[in-house]
């Protein structure tokens, strides 16, 4: 097989590794900020339990905040176990849980569910060090100014919090794009699944090396991006 | 007629009492400092005035307005959101650190409230916020960023900022706390130029000799308590409590 060859059957897979990773984000970043709000809920649905002077558990219970301990699970679990691992879960647990057949669609499906899931983990946790390192004062001053609270958090914290964890962003954005290949542990023919086919069949190492260089082309590109977006937010400090 | 009516206010933090039974008055035009040493209560007053704390016990009523009252029985009731909604826009607060947008212009700090919250005609907003600008000698710092200004001037744009909504009365909480000592003449101008123009103001402050000169009005507060009030002339002048005469001896030692 040509080099030629070679550069085409995987400039495809590229495609479909960058459609992982724009998917990914589109519905990460979003989601992520929904369980970044769900990891910082107060709600405690039996606070009125505990009059002054009742016992331990009658105290634990109404402190127990539902929301945050199931998004906190949500997360540890995202976190603790290999992004493959999930993947798996999610291709192959609709069949092996609840014999739901799976259709060759699906394949794609689960990698972006996959992906979403575990990244939006980790941009909750990054919105959640962002929100919670908001001076007080911001909130303090749009309150009195009567700003409403989805203005308040819309228009004053988050474009501030924005810029802060820019870097962090930038830190898993480019992780992501090395990630894509994990799509290869349930045979989703992206860049690296596809590397892998051609040099077995093939017995040569030149498929890794031409997908290695577009990876880091493709990370070039981001790091160019990610920076553009970081100075176009230096305006202000 | 009275703007504000602060009745037996008390607030504590856990164990803490930090106001144990507070009654001030405003009227309208009046400046009122309010001094004491630092833990008296005086912050957390104004935080309870202008809703960034709930009240334990009291009545806070603006014009009237009733933002807190008590039952007989202790109960505390909070008017619903909605007339608080109303009554936020009796007042404006000027913090100790400024409190800016960081990520809006000095224009945009301005103008963004007058637009988003009271809903008002947006080149009227802006004409109105360049006058004050203007007034306040920043007119050249318009489409400056917060971070590009001295103290004193971002605590001039917070000033204006806090005008620009027409509030009945203007806080201020230690206005000029957060400066450096040469930058703190120019923001006292700027709130003595307010008095000229009978604002409605409360100042919680330690600089002893602008309260002397520029309130109507001096309530001084210690432990949670307002410990003696009257004119300027009487509080500083003749302080009938140990506790008055202790302190001003320490924070104002070329007072009379």
């Amino acid at each position: 097989m040509s080099l030629e060859t070679i550069i085409i059957q995987l400039a495809v897979g590229l495609l479909k590794s960058i459609a992982i990773f724009a998917l990914t984000l589109i519905g990460s970043l979003p989601l992520g900020l929904f369980v970044a709000f769900g990891r910082m809920s107060k709600w405690a649905p039996l606070k009125g339990l505990a009059p002054a002077g009742s016992g331990r558990l009658r105290k634990g219970l109404a402190g127990f905040r539902p929301l945050q301990t199931l998004v906190k699970l949500y997360i540890s679990l995202m976190r603790g176990t290999p992004l493959m691992l999930q993947l798996m879960v999610v291709y192959f647990g609709p069949y092996y849980l609840f014999k739901i057949p799976i259709g060759q669609n699906y394949r794609f499906t689960a990698v972006i569910i996959g992906f979403v899931l575990n990244y939006a983990a980790y941009f909750a946790e990054i919105y959640r060090s962002g929100i919670e390192s908001m001076p007080v004062g911001q909130y303090e001053a749009a309150s009195v100014l009567g700003y409403s609270r989805p203005q308040t958090f819309f228009k004053i914290i988050l474009p501030q919090v924005i810029k802060r964890i820019l870097p962090s962003i930038t830190n898993e954005v480019i992780t992501l794009v090395k990630d894509t290949s994990l799509a290869f542990a349930i045979s989703y023919s992206e860049m690296f699944t596809l590397a892998r086919k051609i040099s077995s069949s093939q017995s040569t190492l030149v498929p890794f090396v031409v997908a290695g260089i577009f990876y880091y082309l493709f990370n070039l590109i981001m790091a160019y991006v990610m920076e553009r977006a970081e100075k176009s937010l230096g305006y202000f400090r | 007629m009275n703007v504000l009516e602060l009745t037996n206010i008390r607030k504590s933090f856990g164990s803490l009492e930090v106001l144990r039974g507070i009654t001030v008055t405003v009227a309208k035009g009046e400046v009122v400092a309010i001094i004491g040493p630092s833990g008296s209560g005086k912050s957390t007053l104004l935080r309870c005035a202008t809703l960034l704390e709930t009240v334990d016990e009291g009545e806070i009523n603006y014009l009237g307005d009733y933002v807190v009252r008590t039952s007989p029985e202790g109960r505390v009731q909070y008017s619903s959101p909605a007339d608080l909604k109303r009554i936020r826009r009796y007042f404006g607060l000027v913090f100790q650190n400024f409190n800016l947008f960081p990520h809006y212009s000095v224009i945009k700090n301005v103008i963004d409230p007058l637009i988003h919250v009271q809903k008002r005609d947006k080149e009227e907003a802006y004409a109105d916020a360049r006058a004050l600008l203007s007034k306040m000698g920043l007119a050249d710092k318009a489409d400056s960023y917060p971070y590009q200004l001295s103290g004193g001037q971002q605590q001039r744009v917070s000033i204006v900022r806090a005008l620009a909504m027409k509030p009945e009365v203007l806080f201020f909480d230690e206005p000029t706390s957060a400066l450096d000592p040469e930058l703190t003449g120019e923001v006292l101008k700027v709130i003595r130029s307010l008095t000229e123009e009978h604002m409605t103001m409360v100042i919680v402050t330690h600089e002893m000799q602008f309260a002397q000169h520029v309130a109507d009005k001096v309530y001084f507060m210690d432990d949670g308590l307002v410990v003696e009030q009257g004119t300027p002339d009487e509080v500083f002048g003749k302080p009938q409590e140990e506790r008055t005469r202790r302190f001003l001896e320490r924070y104002a030692p070329t007072a009379p």
